[in-house]
């Protein structure tokens, strides 16, 4: 159904209203200079029929993950959804990407605004959790442009290699205007490096940010970075993947301070790469500095239970330049999806994703590496994704692939060009051994 | 509307209460009833520089958010951190325990563009 508040009569009686003619009239104060010649050279419109006709087309150039054997990871991985999630979203009185100021109309937003921040606190064991950001990669920018406000006159950032190259180009572009200095450290076997780490504290040191799974699936020892952040009296945060929580030490055991991560594979499509969900959390002595906004539980004045956004004051809609952040809009839509997943997984449901993403991935790590030319790239103990030394660059196996319908990973060349021989290879629980047995078929065969 | 006759006033509704090189600095009683409720105190930290008329922090109410200006330039000497548990503190008693900052005078001559608490009263009414 199309989207359009106001028919032709609402604007007629709207303008009688205010006493204006013509909708044009409206806009007689901007001068003709600016106004332009807006005709625009557009096609003539096309009917229902034809208009699906056409996006068939276009859609019929795509590959989509289901019509392949998918390896794809970096980020966004193909978990399953169930039915239930995209019926309940669809639903019309969630069909809205803003945010709910007016708490009045917006009660059952609100309240499922509220149960994804419970979710996601209840799974990363942090005390507060924000009511969405945009994706991973501007929830880490965010996580130390609030670092920096905790530390106030600390400027330099430690960031782990491991961490993602997208989100570490999304941070560079915020730091770059921001007085914000990003140290890199090195990684070994694909691991942070503790030992490098320990000299790259200074006492300008604001905070330690480290991904774990990172970026090549292994597990960082993340507790260790947390007690060696704070004794430097510096912040540690940590990315995670919210699926791996379920069986991993959570930020929480870990004693982080803020922790992000990217929700898209919690009830979230691929969506060509976006729109994602960004999670965000802290510690409670830190929610005054932290960005976006939270749904709260209260009460009215009649003693029924109702909810209300809480923090937004700070926001840009007063604060403007002096924000905590300018996070303008939010994902609640994505947040909602995600909401319903963990509610329909449940605490068991969720391990069980996690524990066969684990298992498959072991299985097809191993067949693989049992392949003459192919081995591991590094012995790190990994979650659903890992690395693998191939014998002729990953990007000629990729495009092989392809033609034989699977998505065989990603090639570690794109982001570090003395990596091109290293194919990155996730593996959920949507994989079946077939799959599995048919893509290592596939490798050995080339 | 509590003006006490003691203090002197900026344009930006603070009070500010000299004694020898240091003055305490606050809200005046129009400031927090215009603010409403107040929720959280953000204030700096002591040994910060404030300039004149500078934002030092923050003062949150539960419909808006309002900039701590410090009418004079100086070192920080103390904050009223009592308030990061009693915000309200401002709302009731903002010119003794709901005091914000405390600034080292380093030119007495800034005083001398505040108000005194008539023309103060004059200026808020």
């Amino acid at each position: 159904m199309p989207y359009l508040p106001h028919g032709n009569d609402d604007i007629k009686q709207m303008l009688k209203k205010i006493g204006v003619d013509r909708f044009e009239d409206l806009l007689k104060n901007i001068p003709e200079v600016l106004k332009g010649d807006v005709s625009l050279d557009l096609p003539g419109a096309l009917s229902e029929l034809e208009i699906q006709q056409e996006m068939q087309a276009l859609l019929a150039k795509n590959t989509a993950c289901h019509q392949t054997i998918s390896f794809l990871g970096a980020g966004a991985y193909d978990h399953f959804i169930p039915q239930v999630v995209d019926f309940i979203i669809s639903r019309p009185e969630f069909a809205t990407a803003y945010t709910p100021y007016q708490a009045e109309v917006s009660q059952g937003t609100l309240q499922a605004m509220y149960e994804f921040q419970s979710l996601i606190c209840e799974l990363t064991e942090m005390d507060v959790s924000n009511a969405s950001m945009y994706d991973a990669a501007t929830a880490m920018a965010e996580a130390v442009l609030m670092a920096k406000s905790i530390k106030r006159k600390k400027n330099e950032i430690i960031v782990s290699q491991a961490i993602h190259p997208l989100y570490r180009m999304t941070l560079e572009t915020y730091a770059e205007s921001l007085n914000v200095n990003l140290i890199d450290c090195p990684i070994k076997d694909d691991l942070t490096d503790k030992d490098a780490l320990e000299t790259l504290f200074t006492e300008n040191t604001a905070a330690v940010i480290v991904q774990s799974p990172n970026f090549f699936g292994c597990i960082e020892d993340t507790a260790t970075f947390s007690i060696n952040a704070h004794d430097h009296d510096t912040l540690f945060i940590q990315g995670v993947d919210p699926i791996s929580l379920a069986i991993l030490k959570t930020p929480g055991e870990a004693d982080a301070d803020i922790a992000f991560g990217e929700g898209q594979s919690l009830g979230n499509h691929l969506n060509f790469g976006g729109p994602y969900l960004g999670l965000f959390t802290a510690k409670q002595e830190y929610v005054r500095k932290m960005p976006g906004r939270i749904a709260g539980m209260t009460e009215d004045t009649d003693g029924n239970r109702g909810y209300v956004l809480t923090l937004q004051t700070r926001e840009q809609h007063i604060r403007r330049e002096k924000a905590t952040s300018n996070i303008c809009s939010n994902e609640a839509l994505c947040a909602l999806a995600a909401t319903v997943y963990l509610a329909l997984m449940g605490r068991s449901g969720l391990k069980q994703v996690a524990e066969l993403s684990v298992q498959k991935a072991h299985y097809l790590q191993e067949k693989i590496s049992e392949l003459p030319g192919y081995s591991t790239a590094n012995s790190a103990p990994f979650f659903k994704e890992f690395v693998i030394e191939t014998p002729i660059p990953a990007k000629e196996i990729i495009q092989k692939a392809v033609d034989q319908a699977i998505y065989a990973g990603i090639d570690l060349g794109t982001y570090f060009p003395d990596r091109k021989n290293q194919l990155l290879i996730a593996v959920t629980e949507k994989r079946t051994k077939a799959e599995m047995d048919r893509f290592v078929e596939f490798l050995a065969e080339l | 509307m509590n003006i006490p006759k003691e203090l002197k006033y900026s344009e930006s509704h603070e009070w500010v209460k000299i004694d020898g090189d240091v003055a305490t600095i606050g809200i005046s009683d129009f400031a927090q009833s215009e603010l409403g409720d107040i929720v959280f105190v953000e204030l700096p930290e002591a040994g910060d520089e404030v300039a004149k008329d500078g934002s030092c922090g923050t003062i949150e109410a539960v419909k808006t958010v309002s900039d701590l200006n410090s009418p004079i330039s100086g070192e920080i000497l103390e904050v009223n951190e009592v308030l990061e548990d009693e915000p309200t503190l401002v709302n009731t008693d903002c010119y003794e325990s709901g005091w914000l900052i405390k600034v080292k005078i380093e030119n007495a001559s800034e005083l001398d563009g505040l108000m005194d608490a008539e023309a103060y009263e004059k200026f808020a009414g």
